[in-house]
């Protein structure tokens, strides 16, 4: 039995250890917000934060996340910048079917917390790892802008 | 393959689907084609929506619900992949209901076209088809209110109306919330279409503005949206399918006891899948169910599997490709389209040019891979699916589980993506086959990313050969066009060999330019994988040729490419589709929607004005212009690309025009043709499929590979043509983004670098 600290809770997951840590949010723990798209951290759908860092949960085994502060999509709506990322989303209205937007909101609150004013190329850089395939990029990069404070254009 | 699948056919949609009714029966394609999509001889040809299965629906009683406190909630008939149709068509409704659309739910439809009529979510036909018939139903739910409110004030109907979720008395003053109306207007008759009031496009709250709220929206940014994935029922086992990895294949034998010995497995199983052609239904394998995910992909990897692997074993594409070449540089194949003598008038032109284009295989690659949840309880299976066609994976669970279909409930979860993939039920059904096994427990299937780009339906590949004849003034006065592609039929009917009527009507025969003697052949190819629609479908390598064609045929002769695309386009003129070989037009009526090319004109005008055409630019970068007409909208791009001397690929600018028609969202409508442009580029700078022994050879996003944000566009700009009327037709949003932009992009490199890219993607072809 494993112990881990997700969204400031402790919880208990019964998993072998090797379970990656996507596996064990979405279901063990019914945290279906953290989405499978490859398996092998080329897409970033599952991303979470790990003690703030942008982490693919999708090749994060269990035995690595126990101890550390996990954020899950479900939780970062509690941070301002996790916040004003995702009412930045709605406004843009980035979503199209909105599935790998749970990763994109991860890596962009998680770039924004390190770099609150990030240049064209700091986004990215940082994005590039999580992939859209209905192609909202653009908006991405104008939604993370007004996060920011900065200006937007869609 | 049961005749009585063929004949009762459901969800490939009018264009394909329809024609089974009576196409492999007879053999007739062509012949169904031209004489509309497969109605009785008797029967007047219905059209658009009415021409769907089962039709059009727009009874508020089947739609619209109103609670005590006045909540209105909607059913949506339609499945929601990004498209917007769970924001926009409860919008309409909402708009003639004068309903306050803070207080209106959205809710889904499960399967049952019987009840809400079609719902094959595909063919760009959502809005087109529904506009009206949800515009009909909110006007009668707000006239049923109207009268519930006169009957219980006893004044005359006139004397009241509806005003933002109320209705007034215009002389007392009283008020009526709609809540306190609900169970009187409920008693009342549906008012007759003939009596509904539309309300004046003037008065629209909803319909036509710039808004960026999604019904979904909050959802899809906490983490609590709900896609076919996520579904979770109590005492629920997870699964994973090692299917067959070639077009007809068998598991031959199999050994699970390593399997079984992995911690979590719980059973390992064959289930038998359907033999080619199997439509949509599985492919067959060997199942292993686990207590969660991992448990069952790991089983997965420590299975050993024995494969027979049939006919299609030694399909290579890379041979194929020379093969399809060969067949298209070769006179022959079915004759599609012929006018004039076109063999005739090239052997006599002043100039002659030619070239041949390559599109290869795409998978879908929605970022939600297939996966579907089933149970059975008392003899009735339950799934919950990611479907845009719910109504054809009952039919198909139903089929395969041997039930009828009142015992099959399909509930639509989010979409996380469909393009076409989630049309095809082979995925649910396999979850239902999966519960059996387990005695109906609840089990989901979920497929890999491997599993998804090893057993797609493929994007068709093709290879097209072109031929232009120009007199000594440079006007084009012979077209050849030769294209060999595997049809989609091949999922249906055993081998067939040549294109159906709708694959013709994507963006072949029906080219709209002044040319007189045009000839179009479509020689065999044969179908070693699953084909399917993708996203636009045979547009994309369609639109590819003949668009980077035209381009080529004005640099040839030192012009201009957009005054030589409008010069060939002629004069405005609206042409009936079936003078030009393209009898399908969409399922939608000739006389209401012809190809206009006026509106054609316009989007090139309206995008190379916006993208400043004409203007220099250093060496090294360029603009690129393409125009097409496909799912009766218009459409024109022009890029802008930056190529560095390393061959590394730039794209500042995108300028879209788009003429769709009416539009009720204009901000999704924005958001698909930006969407569609990003798709388009994939496929034309990275994307491919290839195969080896029969074997896909891309195993995940390392080796598919589509365009992520350092390569996407810095800016894509979407114009939307105004139109006219609400009472002009609608057109298509979801797909005709896609097929411009390849041969944009090209033509745009051959600006900046002088190369002519004809084979996609482009990959390092710039560098070499």
């Amino acid at each position: 039995m494993a112990t881990l600290q997700i969204n400031g809770k402790s919880m208990k997951v019964d998993a072998p250890e090797d379970t990656p840590l996507l596996w064990v949010l979405r279901d063990h723990l019914g945290l279906t917000g953290s989405k499978f798209g490859c398996g092998m951290a080329l897409c970033g759908a599952c991303t979470v934060h790990v003690n703030g860092t942008a982490t693919r949960s999708c090749v994060t085994p269990l035995s690595a996340a126990v101890g550390k502060k996990i954020t899950t999509i479900e939780g970062v709506g509690a941070t301002p910048v996790g916040k004003a990322v995702q009412n930045a989303w709605m406004a843009i209205g980035v979503a199209q079917c909105g599935y790998c937007q749970a990763g994109q909101i991860m890596t962009a609150s998680a770039l924004l917390e390190k770099n609150p004013k990030p240049t064209d190329a700091d986004i990215d850089g940082a994005m590039s790892g999580n992939l859209c395939r209905c192609g909202t990029y653009t908006r991405i990069r104008s939604a993370i802008k007004v996060a920011a404070g900065m200006k937007g254009e869609a | 393959m049961d005749l009585r699948t063929l004949v009762t056919a459901r969800s490939v949609g009018t264009s394909r689907r329809a024609f089974l009714k009576v196409a492999p029966l007879t053999g007739l394609l062509l012949g169904v084609g031209l004489s509309g999509f497969g109605h009785a001889a008797d029967e007047p040809q219905k059209y658009g929506g009415d021409g769907m299965p089962n039709g059009l629906q727009d009874s508020p009683k089947i739609f619209v619900s109103i609670a005590a406190d006045g909540m209105v909630s909607v059913i949506v008939n339609r499945s929601e992949m990004g498209q917007g149709v769970r924001t926009s068509l409860p919008r309409i409704v909402a708009d003639e209901l004068e309903a306050d659309i803070k207080r209106v739910r959205v809710v889904q439809a499960p399967g049952d076209e019987a009840k809400y009529g079609n719902q094959d979510t595909d063919g760009s036909r959502s809005t087109r088809h529904w506009f009206e018939p949800m515009r009909r139903c909110g006007a009668a739910a707000r006239q049923m209110l109207e009268q519930a409110a006169a009957n219980q004030w006893h004044v005359p109907l006139d004397q009241v109306e509806a005003r933002n979720h109320e209705v007034v008395d215009k002389k007392g003053g009283r008020r009526l919330g709609y809540g306190a109306l609900a169970v009187a207007a409920a008693k009342l008759d549906v008012p007759a279409r003939a009596s509904l009031k539309l309300k004046d496009p003037s008065k629209f709250r909803y319909i036509g503005k710039n808004d960026t709220t999604l019904t979904d929206g909050p959802v899809i940014v906490n983490g609590k949206s709900q896609f076919g994935i996520d579904t979770r029922l109590p005492g629920m086992l997870y699964a994973v399918v090692a299917r067959p990895p070639v077009l007809g294949g068998k598991v031959k034998s199999f050994d699970g006891a390593e399997a079984m010995k992995v911690p979590g497995v719980v059973k390992v199983f064959a289930i038998e899948g359907t033999p080619p052609p199997s439509e949509f239904m599985p492919v067959g394998g060997v199942v292993v169910v686990g207590k969660d995910t991992w448990a069952a992909i790991k089983g997965r990897k420590a299975l050993k599997i024995d494969w027979d692997d049939g006919a299609h074993g030694s399909y290579d594409s890379a041979a194929f490709r020379s093969e399809l070449e060969a067949a298209v540089r070769k006179p022959g194949g079915k004759i599609v389209r012929n006018e004039g003598d076109a063999y005739a008038a090239l052997a006599s032109a002043a100039k002659k040019l030619e070239a041949d284009y390559y599109v290869p295989h795409y998978a879908h690659a929605t970022m939600e891979c297939p996966a579907a949840t089933a149970r059975i309880v008392d003899g009735a299976c339950e799934v919950w699916a990611p479907s845009q066609s719910p109504q054809a994976a009952r039919d198909r669970v139903a089929k395969q589980l041997n039930l009828s279909a009142d015992k099959v409930t399909v509930n639509v979860t989010l979409l996380g993506g469909g393009f076409g993939r989630k049309s095809k039920a082979d995925f649910v059904v396999e979850a239902a086959m999966v519960s059996k096994e387990m005695g109906g427990k609840p089990v989901k299937v979920t497929w890999t990313r491997e599993d998804d780009l090893h057993n797609d339906y493929f994007h068709a590949v093709s290879a097209q050969h072109l031929e232009a004849g120009l007199d000594a003034n440079g006007k084009v006065v012979a077209w050849l066009h030769r294209a060999a592609e595997p049809t989609i039929i091949s999922i249906f009917a055993p081998d067939p060999k040549t294109l159906a009527p709708f694959e013709l009507g994507l963006g072949l025969t029906g080219l709209p330019y002044q040319i007189p003697n045009v000839r179009i052949e479509n020689p065999e190819a044969t179908a070693h994988t699953r084909i399917g629609w993708l996203r636009a479908v045979n547009n994309i390598q369609h639109a590819f040729a003949a668009q980077s064609f035209i381009a080529e045929i004005a640099q040839a002769q030192g012009k201009d490419h957009r005054d030589y695309l409008l010069e060939l386009l002629g004069p405005d003129r609206r042409i009936d589709p079936r003078k030009i070989s393209e009898p399908w037009n969409h399922g939608e009526s000739p006389e209401r929607y012809p190809i206009n090319t006026g509106r054609l004109r316009k989007v090139i005008e309206t995008a190379t004005r916006e993208a400043g055409w004409g203007r220099k630019l250093p060496s090294g970068q360029g603009l690129g212009l393409a125009a097409h007409y496909s799912f009766v909208s218009y459409i024109a791009a022009v890029i802008e690309v930056g190529v560095a001397p390393n061959g590394e690929l730039t794209i500042p600018r995108v300028d879209i025009a788009v003429d769709c028609g009416p539009h009720v969202n204009p901000d999704r409508v924005r958001s698909q043709i930006e969407g569609a442009c990003v798709m388009g580029l994939s496929q034309a700078v990275v994307s491919e499929i290839t195969f080896k022994n029969g074997r896909s050879q891309q195993d995940n996003f390392h080796q598919y590979e589509v365009v992520r944000m350092n390569a996407a566009p810095k800016r894509i700009v979407v114009h939307i043509i105004p139109s006219e009327s609400y009472d002009m037709p609608l057109g298509g949003v979801g797909e005709p983004g896609v097929p411009v932009i390849a041969p944009a992009l090209m033509n745009a490199i051959q600006a900046a670098t002088g190369k002519r890219i004809r084979r996609l993607p482009l990959r390092d072809q710039l560098s070499v």
